[in-house]
């Protein structure tokens, strides 16, 4: 789950690790307010959307006074930001960060993500501030230094210090800089994040190191015990068919193409994709039913696959093990009563009560085409998708 | 022989008396696997499908001589779950259990440092010996008896594979599945040095998908160790960048983890990759033919 710069920033000042002042705002008159309580010669104008790339895109902006505050808050909000992290059809902005000006010094990355060739979180941090850590990676992976953390210890003082050493952190920063990391590393491994990135760390003229930007993802598999990270989900950030699909644990992807998937399995479900690829076919979406499927899991699956105006045929293939085919054939025939199915639709079923659910698919007298192999299943939906 | 587990493996089941749980005691109940006790708390003293349900694990392996244990048991319990099956001392714990926190599987992962236990899992469909032994949740049916290991970090996709397998005449030694989490704990290496080691094993299938690099240390490590061919299929071709599929291991980030360099490298290092997931079987068998090995591989 991804949250606002804002919203992370909230969290780091909890845990002590230190942001600029700062305000979220709705409005061009809640901006200026911002701005106004903030006090600052120097405010900044900030677009709060989930993607990065933002200051490139024209959504951060410097305002040296009220005035200009109300002409970037203006300028900014219900704008559509197109980043590389947004795809063509970009973000509109709803919320703005206002947040003080400072004096910066130097700008440095810090960053926290799972580390899977050793199993363990691992901190990284270069001087290259402000420049994507893929870029450094690619052009100076020499300037990227890493600590691997044990979870026993968790991050040591002598880790963090080596890190600032490292990247040549001025020592005069030091203690603020180590600080700031173990705070960091408390709230990764407290609020069950994936990543946490804070790219630039400044240090200022007034001797401070703050985190100007912040991204904070999380593991979806632990929201059930992070209740308080729930509530700063924002739901316009994120595609309606992705957002209904989760309140049935189903997990999907919208895609560009035309051939709506349903699959069991999310390695069976990226190889139906390929394969349907193969065959000169183009997936609208990656839908995986997972394992506890029910009949009413699958109708609702039917209808998110459905609500997308390009799909023009479904291929759904399953090959059960925990699930069930009499489930899966069940669900499909109740779904395709329930939203009157005019597509084509083919349907392969294997494994886990086979036999059962073809039985139900046959004795439905619905227009269904078995399948016999995925090779088969793809060829007949491309075809029939075709023939349309 | 097969690898890890065989006729002679005494399974727990943990989490028993949950739904999941109880199907799938029954299914391998029938395709022969020998259950010796379930564990669920509170529940010690009863019994399910005429197995005996005890109230820890070390309680239920002192009575029966376990030395397995399969896991049902719910992610946000799942871990502890795994640590307790250790903590016991079990030769091997597979866990089903799907969506375990990563910062959960960080620290079991930490206190099976130096212990002997192998875990499989979690988030996968489990590991069966044909004809000798099924722990998990894989129907039984399409498997056969043969000299094919299978390993793969996808439960669904390693059906097909053997499905296919199967269907032309090869059975398999053992197939395996890893699991599709970023933090597990067999991996492909060490399924490959087991099937290397492992006598009944001609050949291997090694079936990976996007996301992460364990794909290209595994063909490494054939390239230097592996002296039986290896057969591959990489999912996630058309995967877009940025996009977890699924698995939450499943995501290429930062240019990192595609389906291309995978197959790349597989292909250096001595490993022929299905070019669709319905040419697994065909890839394997055009391998054989090659080396000769097709007499010694056709089962039935």
């Amino acid at each position: 789950m991804n949250i606002h710069e804002y919203q992370g920033k909230e969290i780091l000042r909890k845990y002590g690790v230190a942001v600029p002042n700062g305000k979220v705002a709705f409005t061009v008159d809640e901006a200026v307010q911002a701005a106004e309580e903030l006090g600052t010669n120097v405010s900044v104008v900030k677009a709060q959307i989930h993607a990065g790339g933002r200051g490139k895109a024209g959504g951060v902006k410097v305002a040296k006074n009220i005035d200009e505050v109300r002409t970037y808050a203006d300028e900014i909000l219900g704008k559509t930001l197109i980043t590389h992290q947004t795809g063509p059809e970009g973000k509109e902005v709803k919320r703005l960060l206002i947040e003080e000006g400072c004096d910066i010094k130097k700008e440095y990355y810090i960053g926290l993500v799972l580390d899977r060739a050793t199993s363990r979180v691992t901190m990284m941090a270069s001087e290259e501030g402000g420049t994507e850590i893929e870029e450094v990676a690619a052009t100076t992976p020499e300037k990227i230094f890493k600590e691997v953390i044990d979870p026993v210890t968790g991050l040591l003082p002598y880790q963090a210090r080596r890190l600032a050493f490292n990247i040549n952190i001025p020592a005069e920063y030091l203690s603020k800089a180590v600080k700031f990391m173990m705070g960091l590393y408390q709230v990764f491994v407290e609020k069950d994040c994936s990543i946490a990135e804070i790219n630039p760390l400044v240090t200022t003229g007034d001797g401070e190191v703050l985190a100007l930007d912040a991204k904070l993802n999380f593991d979806d598999n632990a929201l059930f015990r992070q209740k308080d990270i729930v509530e700063y989900r924002d739901l316009e950030e994120e595609d309606e068919k992705e957002i209904e699909a989760s309140k049935y644990d189903l997990s999907y992807i919208a895609l560009d193409g035309n051939i709506g998937c349903m699959v069991n399995g999310a390695g069976l479900a990226m190889a139906t994709m390929d394969i349907i690829k193969h065959y000169n076919g183009d997936p609208a979406n990656f839908l995986d039913v997972g394992g506890g499927a029910t009949a009413e899991k699958v109708t609702e699956a039917f209808k998110i696959i459905l609500s997308d105006k390009n799909v023009k045929g479904i291929f759904v293939n399953i090959f059960g093990g925990i699930m069930k085919c009499d489930v899966i054939a069940e669900g499909v025939v109740q779904a395709t009563k329930e939203v009157g199915l005019t597509i084509p639709l083919v349907v392969r079923l294997e494994g886990t009560n086979v036999d059962a659910g073809k039985k139900i698919l046959a004795d439905s007298g619905l227009n269904i085409t078995p399948a016999e192999s995925m090779a088969d299943g793809a060829e007949k939906i491309v075809a029939l998708v075709n023939e349309a | 022989m097969s690898v890890f587990i065989n006729k002679d493996t005494k399974v727990l089941v943990q989490g028993i008396t949950g739904s999941t749980a109880l199907f799938h005691t029954k299914q391998m109940l029938e395709y022969g696997t020998k259950i010796v006790g379930g564990v669920t708390p509170k529940k010690g003293g009863t019994e399910v499908e005429g197995v005996p349900v005890y109230n820890t694990v070390q309680e239920a392996v002192e009575q029966t001589g376990a030395n397995a244990s399969v896991i049902y048991v719910p992610a946000p319990f799942a871990a502890d779950a795994i640590i307790e099956a250790v903590d016991a001392e079990l030769d091997l714990v597979i866990c089903i259990t799907e969506h375990i926190p990563v910062m959960d599987m960080v620290k079991v992962k930490r206190y099976m440092e130096g212990k002997n236990t192998r875990l499989v899992g979690p988030n996968c469909p489990g590991v069966i010996t044909p004809d000798e032994c099924k722990i998990g949740i894989m129907p039984g049916y399409i498997h056969k008896k043969g000299h094919i290991g299978v390993v793969s970090r996808s439960g669904t996709l390693t059906y097909e594979a053997v499905h296919q397998l199967s269907q032309a005449g090869f059975g398999q030694s053992t197939a395996v599945g890893i699991g599709g989490d970023p933090v597990n704990g067999t991996d492909f290496i060490d399924t490959l040095k087991a099937f290397n080691e492992d006598p009944e094993t001609e050949a291997v299938m090694m079936i990976g998908e996007i996301g992460g690099t364990a794909e290209e240390e595994a063909a490494e490590w054939v390239k230097a160790n592996m002296t039986k061919p290896v057969v591959g299929f990489i999912g996630g071709r058309t995967a877009p960048p940025g996009k977890r599929m699924g698995h939450a291991g499943a995501i290429i980030s930062g240019g990192k983890g595609t389906a291309e360099e995978k197959i790349k490298i597989m292909n250096n290092c001595g490993i022929k990759v299905a070019e669709t997931p319905s040419v697994m079987g065909e890839t394997l068998i055009s391998v054989l033919e090659e080396k000769g090995l097709i007499d010694k591989c056709k089962t039935h």
